[in-house]
C-alpha cells in the first residue's frame, strides 16, 4: 500500500533533452482579437507534446504560429519571440519555405494532392531538393515506410491519392511531410476525421516518429492526448494555463481549471 | 467542487461515497461488538457480527463493479480517477476489517465455555478502543478528504503497535503463572494480533485518503512502536496489507 504510486504507468516517461522550439512571451492578434496571450513554453527534442483546451482557446492558432501559416491570411500579427534552435522563426527576413521544411505539418482532414501517391510525396521533396530518379524512388519508399502505409500501397504507387481510404490518406499525407525531412511535426487534429483503427494507427505512427522528430499536437480527444504524449499543455481563453508532464496533467494536475476540464466538469 | 457536465457521472460517484460510507458503519460496528462479545462472553452478540460479514462482502463486490463501470465508461482521470481507485482500494481495507472482527467472534465463541482471566482482558479491551478510534477517525478523514486528520491517523498507528506489545508481555506472564491460563491466553493473542491488523488497515486507509485530496504518496515506511523492552518481537508488526 506504502509503495510509490509512480513509478509503472503506463503514460510516456518525459525525458527532458534539449527545448527544439522555445516561445516567449508569445501574443497573437487576429486584426483587434487578442487569441493568444503571453504564452511562453518549450517544445522538447524528440518528444511528443500535446495541446488541448476547449474550442477556441487559442491552440491551432498557437500550432499555425510555429511554421508561420498565418503569414497566408492578412490582419494577423505575433509578437513575442519563437525561438526554433536559437533562430527567431517570427523575424520577417526569415525564408519562411525553409521554415516549412523544417517545421511540417499534417491537418484535421487529409488533403492528398489530386495526383498519384508517388507523386503526392515526391511533389513537396522536389521544391526543395533535385533528386534523380532513384534516389527520389528510395525517399518515397522510406516516407511510406515510415508512415506505415507503404505495405497498402507498393503496389498501387501510380493510383491517385484519392483513391485511398481517409486513414490511409492522413498516413500519406504524413508520409509528404516525412519526406520533406523535417525536424519538427505539427498536428492539428490529425484524428478527428478518422474511425478508431486508423486513429489508433496514426497514434502508433506518433509514436515511432517520437525520437526523431519533435511533435506538438492538438487534439480534442482527451484519452489521445494522454496517450500519445510526454508533455501536456492545457489553454484556456487564449492562455496557457499549464504546461507539465502528461501523467501529472492527467493524474493529479496542478491547476484548478485543467482540473476541470480534464475531468470534464468545465460548463 | 463543480458538477460534471454529465450528470450520471456525479451520481455514480455519489453512490460510490455513500456506499462506502455504509461499508465503514458496518466495519466499525462490527469491531465494537467483537470486543463486547469477547469480554461479556456474549455468545449471541458473537454469532451476529458473524452473521454480519457477508454483507460487508457483498457492499465490497457492489462497489469494485461499480467502479470497474465507471473506470469503463467515463475513462475517468485526475481527481475522478484517484477517487475511483481510491474507492477500490478502501472497500478491500474495510472489508478485511470485518474479517478480523469476525475472526474475534468466533474467538470469543470458542472462549465463552473456558474459564476466563478477566484481568488479561482489560488491556486488549482499551487496544479495541484505541482501533476503534482510528478507525473512526480515518473514515471521517474520508468523508471529509481532510489530509490533516489522515495524516494524524497514520501517525497515531505507533500506539497500536505499542500496545500489542505491552498486551504481549501481559498475556506470557499470565501463561508461566499457570499453564491452565495458557489456551485461554493464546486465544487472546490471536485476538491482539487482529486488532493490530485493525489499525494497519485503518492507516492503509489514511494513505488512499491521502493519495485521493492530493495525488501524493506518503512515505513508504511509517513509525513504529513498541519491542524495545525485554523481548524482542522484532518483525512482529505487519505493515502491508494481506
Amino acid at each position: 500500500m506504502s509503495q510509490q504510486v509512480s513509478a509503472q504507468v503506463p503514460a510516456k516517461t518525459a525525458n527532458a533533452t534539449k527545448e527544439k522550439i522555445v516561445v516567449r512571451d508569445l501574443d497573437f492578434y487576429y486584426g483587434d482579437a487578442h487569441a493568444l496571450k503571453n504564452i511562453s513554453f518549450g517544445l522538447q527534442e524528440g518528444q511528443v507534446t500535446a495541446f488541448i483546451g476547449p474550442s477556441g482557446c487559442g491552440k491551432s492558432t498557437l500550432l499555425r504560429v510555429l511554421n508561420r501559416m498565418y503569414d497566408l491570411y492578412p490582419g494577423q500579427r505575433a509578437q513575442g519571440e519563437v525561438l526554433l534552435d536559437g533562430e527567431d522563426i517570427l523575424s520577417k527576413n526569415l525564408d519562411v519555405n525553409l521554415l516549412r521544411s523544417r517545421v511540417g505539418m499534417v491537418f484535421q482532414k487529409p488533403t492528398p494532392f489530386p495526383m498519384t501517391i508517388y507523386d503526392n510525396i515526391a511533389f513537396g521533396v522536389r521544391l526543395y531538393e533535385k533528386l534523380p530518379k532513384s534516389e527520389m524512388d528510395d525517399r518515397v519508399k522510406s516516407a511510406l515506410v515510415r508512415s506505415a502505409l507503404w505495405g497498402e500501397v507498393q503496389d498501387k504507387l501510380n493510383a491517385s491519392g484519392l483513391s485511398l481510404s481517409g486513414g490511409q490518406q492522413q498516413r500519406l499525407c504524413i508520409a509528404r511531410t516525412v519526406a520533406i525531412k523535417p525536424e519538427v511535426i505539427l498536428f492539428d487534429e490529425p484524428c478527428s476525421a478518422l474511425d478508431p483503427i486508423s486513429t489508433a494507427k496514426i497514434e502508433e505512427l506518433i509514436d515511432e516518429l517520437a525520437g526523431d522528430y519533435t511533435i506538438a499536437i492538438v487534439t480534442h480527444n482527451m484519452q489521445q492526448a494522454a496517450r500519445v504524449s510526454h508533455y501536456t499543455a492545457f489553454m484556456y481563453l487564449g492562455e496557457l494555463i499549464e504546461f507539465n508532464e502528461t501523467k501529472t496533467v492527467f493524474t493529479a494536475p496542478r491547476d484548478k481549471r485543467t482540473q476541470d476540464y480534464v475531468t470534464g466538469r468545465f460548463g | 467542487m463543480v458538477d460534471h457536465t454529465v450528470k450520471s457521472y456525479d451520481k455514480e460517484l455519489d453512490t460510490l461515497e455513500r456506499r462506502i460510507a455504509e461499508m465503514g458503519g458496518i466495519a466499525e460496528k462490527m469491531v465494537i461488538d467483537s470486543m463486547d462479545a469477547l469480554a461479556n462472553a456474549d455468545t449471541a452478540l458473537a454469532q451476529q457480527v458473524i452473521a454480519t460479514d457477508p454483507r460487508l462482502d457483498a457492499l465490497q463486490r457492489e462497489i469494485e463493479d461499480l467502479a470497474v463501470m465507471t473506470i469503463a465508461l467515463r475513462q475517468p482521470v485526475a481527481i475522478d480517477l484517484r477517487e475511483l481507485i481510491g474507492a477500490i482500494r478502501i472497500t478491500g481495507d474495510l472489508e478485511r476489517i470485518g474479517d478480523l472482527a469476525k475472526n474475534i467472534g468466533k474467538r470469543a465463541m470458542k472462549l465463552s465455555g473456558e474459564t476466563r482471566i478477566p484481568r488479561a482482558i482489560v488491556g486488549l479491551k482499551h487496544m479495541n478502543e484505541v482501533a476503534t478510534e482510528l478507525l473512526k477517525d480515518v473514515l471521517d478523514a474520508y468523508a471529509q478528504r481532510d489530509v490533516d486528520r489522515a495524516r494524524d491517523v497514520w501517525a497515531r498507528d505507533v500506539d497500536l503497535d505499542a500496545l500489542e506489545d505491552s498486551i504481549f508481555r501481559d498475556l506470557l506472564t499470565h501463561m508461566m503463572e499457570d499453564p491452565r491460563n495458557i489456551s485461554f491466553c493464546a486465544h487472546l493473542l490471536f485476538c491482539s494480533k487482529n486488532i493490530e491488523r485493525i489499525g494497519d488497515h485503518a492507516t492503509n486507509i489514511a494513505e488512499t485518503v491521502v493519495y485521493v485530496a492530493t495525488g501524493e504518496s506518503l512515505p513508504a515506511e511509517r513509525p513504529h512502536g513498541g519491542g524495545d523492552v525485554g523481548y524482542d518481537l522484532e518483525g512482529m508488526h505487519d505493515e502491508s496489507s494481506p
